[in-house]
């Protein structure tokens, strides 16, 4: 029976840095009462609430420092939450630690393989902590060394594994005691594109078998490809949810026109406005809302439409008609990465 | 409580334990030996120590080697796998309370700290002899104070292991380690302090000098010693504290 996942307005206030992949660096403010020592607070979530539908994958998108994979740390024990709750199945993380550790499988975003083990070693001593007995324990450590290729070096220690090598082996070893739900926080990052297609696979292989999967990604196509609901988080608060397709088609238009004037003026906005097929039109000044180009705020004017490139001539002439010369143009098409700069005026790649 | 885990982590670390026999056993006895060896032998044998302090030396040594062991084998690699390798994740994400991942790590320690002492002993007696005298007077006193003391080495470790950064290793041995066991009445007795009145009261926060002392009450009696119940009483005292402390870092550790 697969085993769901739930939050409930997760609040997480670091005070101190963070500890490595565990989001956080922002809304920092120190305590400005003249303490010798000021207290930096971090806030990596802000009253995350969400719910994973039992045997689905689900994903967790934003830019670095979102609270991601503070989200993770909390679900699977690791981080203990400021206030609210989280669930996995039935039990709530922080008073049933070691029940839930039963249920969870977890590849970190950083390896933590066991250096003094060996590859195969690694499999099995980490099956007998779950307490499956030998004979299963080194059948399935067989055959998982063989799905992952990495049979050939099961006998050898992981300190010489490139970083390829050892984040299968994190993932078989998170398989090894077949959890109902397992997490992986940046599963994609920092592998080739061939390794990471035999990545995808093998998640969407172990959900066949009925299994939750809850992953974190900063990588639109990883998120598109992979998942069957997004939670886009920045800044500790979801800010929008549904599946890919949802997702995209609530971006208004799809085209995102990226563009760049010598001049704007109020009146060339207007005249863009007014072009058949844009939906809405942004403009960023260098000092939009007091932030410069530190939110990645591009200056120059973004531009919602249904069409992309067909748009070009009609806005090159309103830009003469405005004495206003087009000096960069960008087009994108529909995707999350669009939907992200939507909601946060930021890219995520920021 | 989840047995099945606990002794699989267990046997985790004796495997581990077991390929680093070698560099084990190297870094643990060759300083004590060398001590042994300089002191018992060529100091002796020349005339410039008095031959009983071969009597006298060694227990001290059996401390040192045991109280080094312990803390060694605890805190090095809770450092390196807190820190560096983070290697000890997976066993914090095993279904069982991470307090016990601890004492876990203490039960290895202790066990390596009793292993140190049960091959340190004849070693010594072989570089030693002839000419000691040494016997287990009383032995189930013997047998708590050795198991106090690879109590306390242990959770030392945990406590050190638990509190402090990478980068300072090195100042851990220079401040806490090598003071430790020049002020641990491992080399001399306690009370050869008598003429530094101050010191021989201040040594006394040292848990080394309970060990040394302790040894030295059950091998040679023959020696001044300090009373056995407060021996006891102490080195009792020091395994609580520190395994309290001990604890409560590796949770914080554990759990951000």
């Amino acid at each position: 029976m697969a085993v769901g996942v739930r939050t409930q307005d997760l609040r997480k206030v670091y005070n101190s840095a963070p500890p490595p992949g565990a989001g956080g660096g922002f809304i920092a403010r120190g305590d400005a009462k003249g303490s010798k020592a000021p207290k930096v607070q971090i806030a990596a979530l802000d009253g995350l609430t969400l719910e994973v539908v039992p045997g689905e994958i689900f994903g967790l998108l934003g830019p670095n420092g979102a609270g991601k994979s503070t989200t993770i740390g909390i679900l699977t024990t690791r981080t203990r939450a400021t206030s609210g709750q989280a669930w996995i199945g039935e039990h709530e993380v922080s008073s049933n630690q070691s029940a839930v550790k039963l249920l969870i499988g977890v590849v970190p975003q950083r390896p933590n393989l066991d250096f003094s083990l060996t590859a195969r070693e690694i499999l099995t001593y980490h099956a007998a902590y779950f307490g499956i007995p030998s004979k299963i324990r080194n059948d399935r450590a067989d055959e998982l060394l063989e799905k992952f290729k990495l049979t050939e070096r099961a006998h050898q220690m992981v300190r010489g594994f490139s970083g390829g090598m050892m984040q299968r082996l994190s993932i078989a070893r998170a398989m090894m005691h077949d959890p109902q739900v397992i997490f992986l926080d940046e599963p994609g990052a920092g592998l080739d594109p061939q390794t990471r297609i035999l990545l995808w696979e093998i998640i969407r292989e172990y959900h066949q078998t009925g299994k939750t999967v809850v992953l974190t990604t900063h990588n639109m196509e990883e998120a598109d490809a992979l998942c069957q609901r997004l939670a886009i988080i920045d800044h500790g608060r979801m800010i929008a949810l549904g599946s890919p397709q949802q997702l995209k088609a609530s971006i208004p238009g799809g085209y995102l026109l990226r563009l760049r004037f010598g001049n704007q003026t109020a009146a060339l906005l207007d005249s863009l406005r007014a072009l058949t097929g844009v939906r809405e039109v942004r403009a960023h000044d260098k000092n939009h809302e007091g932030s410069s180009n530190q939110d990645g705020a591009i200056p120059g004017i973004d531009l919602y439409a249904d069409r992309g490139g067909s748009l070009i001539p009609e806005i090159a002439s309103v830009a003469a008609n405005a004495n206003a010369e087009l000096s960069d143009v960008h087009i994108s098409e529909p995707s999350l990465e669009n939907l992200f700069l939507h909601h946060t005026g930021r890219s995520l790649r920021d | 409580m989840n047995w099945k885990t606990f002794f699989a982590m267990l046997s985790r670390d004796a495997h581990v334990a077991r390929r680093n026999a070698i560099q084990l056993l190297l870094q643990t006895f060759l300083q004590p030996l060398l001590f042994v060896f300089i002191f018992g032998k060529v100091m002796v044998g020349s005339g410039y120590m008095p031959a009983a302090y071969k009597n006298l030396l060694l227990p001290g040594i059996i401390a040192i080697s045991m109280v080094f062991t312990g803390i060694w084998a605890v805190a090095m690699p809770l450092i390196a796998e807190f820190q560096w390798t983070r290697e000890i994740e997976d066993r914090l994400l095993a279904p069982i309370d991470v307090a016990w991942i601890a004492v876990e790590k203490v039960i290895a320690g202790m066990l390596q700290a009793l292993i140190a002492g049960l091959i340190v002993i004849p070693l010594a007696w072989l570089v030693l002899r002839p000419g000691i005298d040494i016997s287990i007077h009383a032995p189930f006193t013997f047998a708590a104070i050795i198991l106090l003391v690879a109590t306390f080495s242990a959770c030392g470790g945990l406590a050190l292991g638990c509190s402090i950064n990478q980068q300072h290793i090195g100042l851990m041995f220079g401040m806490v380690i090598t003071p430790m066991i020049f002020f641990g009445c491992a080399y001399y007795p306690w009370s050869a302090l008598k003429t530094f009145p101050i010191m021989q009261k201040l040594v006394l926060i040292n848990p080394l000098v309970y060990a040394s002392e302790g040894l030295r009450a059950t091998l040679v009696p023959q020696f001044s010693h300090l009373p056995v119940p407060a021996v006891l009483g102490a080195l009792l005292f020091f395994d609580i504290l520190l395994l309290v402390v001990g604890l409560r870092q590796f949770e914080k550790k554990a759990v951000s």
